[in-house]
């Protein structure tokens, strides 16, 4: 039998599942669209992954990440439940082993973490602003009428970059068409939306932040070309973007399932095949006192399994 | 009259102790909740800070409930706080709300109009100066109380085995001192109180780390306006301090002033003049944090506010200074906490490693 390890990462976009083999080496991985039905999608994605690998594989650990953490530990059984950062920063260190500086941005959420001598010393994620994540891009992509996966490609032929205001999503927006109807063409105005994100990125989520070489740069929008050009142009130095960029939150979830089964010793995986158990969450207001908390109960072929939502803890599963 | 007054955590049980035992009839302003906040965002400007707003949504829920006076705070230094009462009244009164804003300035700005307030306040109420005295002394008590057992469940909380045990271990006890009427049932009260916290079920060979919460006095007061930050903090197994407590900024401001203290820590960062709020302290703060041997801070800042930011792009060399990590969070309408979670986790594991590197160091130098 050959060990591995399975990483979940379920986002505000993309669901991606990472099986790693005791060296971190990807044995195989999926990226799909999260649609808002996180539960379906995990069940989906897992079977999928499960047809994918060899017979001799054996699962002795599993970690989960991403908005829907929580969730998606209790469907997948997992062994360990983080945050994205830490996911994220654990995924970036097997890349280049020193790394300082990691640009992580992705659906609807964009982050800078820096890091010294393998440890996160700094970190920080957009807070009230949206402009320069995913799903803003492929707003303006959808505008434009081009596939998002040609959008950096777009950037790179453009010849003078239009300046285009990133103080905001939605001045940006406005700045666009001005520009468009004003007769600019297409390729330099993508070019200047991409240096637009950049300098909003920096000046939000980078500001007061200590920018190291060596710079990784990852996440879904790491595919955009246009927006590598853009950080490099931007920083003075060639970001680096792993070849698995979409899966490295998956990637890290799993390798710190790998550590937390190491102190454990056994897992609590369910196994591939669990599109067969109905999950299904309900949720009731408590009337034990004024704060009237919304209860979310959460039911594993129709057995509670877990309850969460109240501020005195006494709905509890003990 | 009906009198209310803003909701900033759990003061309100003395506010309404107060207010009742002067002679008027209290309108308890409810928790701020997302409706406070509807009702805020519809009637104030939009480019507000979310303390005005919520504050804005708690006037008008308890106008509803029937409300004659609303006793707010007036505020000191530029920042635009100062003002909010007087843009409140204003809105109010825009609103067609038949409502009087009292608002308290320092006594120090203005002792006149201080004491004319409290006369006023007094007259109408019917009591006599004599138990005005004995009154206001007995309130105080309740708040210093209410903050001590506070304080104590912070304490408490990383360390219990059973979540939600020390919540409503304080919710006990913040209700026996909401029964208390004299000075000697408020001690009972409080040790009482005390007792059964220190009582919860633990497990004392945690190590919890040590967070300092900093920022402006709204959103670090009111824990509806901080998504519950101590407590989601406690659960994850910290022990936090806040640089504001009712009692400790009522020491600070008024006739005791403990303030400059924190004005001469920050001074090497920020010499100047007071850039308003509570701007320098959030600098002060963090150095007194670090020199005390904390692990982190988490600094809380409404969106836009102006002393908060300043502050924040001063605390990145503090922070260098006194090797102590720092993390923002800026408040504005959004309600989920998830994100609020994950960053809190981030900052948590961030520290944790921290301390590995650093015990690991130690041990290597024994």
């Amino acid at each position: 039998m050959i060990k591995a390890y399975l990483g979940v990462d379920v986002g505000s976009v993309s669901t991606n599942l990472v099986i790693l083999d005791a060296n971190n080496q990807v044995i195989a991985g999926t990226y799909l669209r999260t649609n808002g039905k996180p539960i379906v999608v995990v069940q989906e994605g897992l079977h999928q992954i499960g047809q994918e690998i060899s017979k001799d594989i054996e699962i002795c650990g599993v970690g989960a990440t991403g908005s829907a953490r929580y969730l998606t530990s209790l469907i997948i059984g997992a062994d360990i439940v983080k945050n994205e950062i830490t996911a994220h920063a654990m995924a970036a260190s097997t890349v280049i082993d020193d790394v300082k500086t990691i640009i992580e941005i992705g659906g609807q959420d964009s982050k800078i973490i820096i890091m010294r001598d393998g440890v996160v010393t700094d970190f920080a994620m957009n807070t009230v602003c949206a402009a320069g994540t995913g799903s803003f891009l492929d707003q303006q992509a959808n505008r434009l009428c081009i596939p998002i996966e040609h959008f950096g490609d777009y950037a790179l032929r453009a010849k003078t970059p239009v300046r285009i205001a990133g103080r905001c999503a939605v001045f940006a927006e406005s700045d666009m068409i001005h520009k468009q109807q004003l007769g600019y063409n297409t390729e330099d105005i993508i070019a200047g939306l991409c240096e637009a994100l950049v300098r909003n990125y920096m000046n939000n989520v980078g500001k007061g932040k200590d920018i190291k070489p060596p710079v990784i740069f990852q996440g879904g929008v790491a595919a955009n070309q246009g927006l590598v050009r853009a950080f490099n142009k931007y920083l003075g130095v060639e970001v680096i973007v792993p070849e698995a960029y979409g899966i490295m939150g998956a990637i890290g979830a799993a390798m710190l399932a790998r550590r937390a089964s190491k102190k454990k010793g056994k897992t609590k995986f369910k196994g591939f095949n669990i599109q067969e158990i109905e999950f299904k969450t309900t949720s009731f207001e408590c009337k034990g006192c004024s704060n009237a908390c919304e209860v979310v109960q959460f039911f594993e072929n129709e057995e509670l399994a877990a309850r969460w939502g109240d501020r005195c803890g006494r709905w509890e599963l003990h | 009259m009906k009198i209310s007054f803003p909701h900033m955590g759990y003061s309100y049980i003395a506010f309404k102790w107060l207010v009742e035992n002067m002679g008027h009839e209290c309108i308890v302003p409810p928790e701020p909740s997302s409706r406070t906040l509807d009702l805020g965002v519809r009637y104030a400007p939009e480019f507000a800070c979310i303390p005005f707003k919520i504050l804005l949504g708690t006037y008008l829920e308890v106008v509803e409930m029937g409300a004659e006076v609303i006793i707010s705070s007036g505020g000191m230094g530029p920042c635009r706080a100062g003002y909010y009462w007087v843009m409140h009244k204003y809105l109010l009164e825009e609103a067609g709300k038949d409502v009087k804003v009292v608002a308290f300035e320092l006594p120090r700005s203005d002792i006149m109009d201080f004491w004319k307030k409290l006369r006023w306040l007094r007259k109408t109420g019917g009591i006599s100066v004599k138990e005005f005295i004995r009154v206001f002394k007995t309130a105080w008590n309740k708040i210093m109380v209410i903050d001590d057992v506070e304080m104590r469940s912070h304490e408490i909380r990383p360390y219990e085995i059973h979540r939600g045990d020390t919540t409503r271990g304080l919710w006990t006890a913040l209700d026996m001192i909401d029964k208390a009427n004299t000075l000697q049932e408020i001690q009972e009260a409080r040790v009482e109180g005390l007792r059964q916290l220190n009582q919860i079920e633990q497990d004392r060979s945690r190590k919890p780390l040590k967070i300092g919460i900093i920022g402006e006095i709204y959103v670090v007061l009111e824990p509806a306006a901080n998504h519950y930050i101590q407590i989601m903090l406690g659960e994850m197994g910290v022990q936090t301090d806040r640089s504001i407590y009712l009692t400790s900024y009522a020491r600070k401001n008024t006739i005791v002033n403990l303030e400059g203290d924190v004005f001469e820590v920050a001074k090497p960062y920020l010499n100047e003049a007071p850039i308003g709020g509570h701007g320098v302290n959030s600098i002060g703060e963090t150095i007194l944090y670090a020199k005390h041997g904390f692990d982190g801070v988490v600094q809380l800042a409404p969106f836009a506010c102006i002393p908060e930011i300043v502050a924040k792009s001063i605390i990145p060399t503090v922070s260098k200074d006194y090797s102590i990590p720092v993390l923002t969070l800026f408040i504005d309408e959004q309600t989920g906490k998830a994100g609020v979670q994950t960053r809190l986790e981030a900052f948590v594991d961030l520290l944790e490693s921290r301390r590995e590197v650093r015990e690991r160091h130690e041990r290597l130098v024994i």
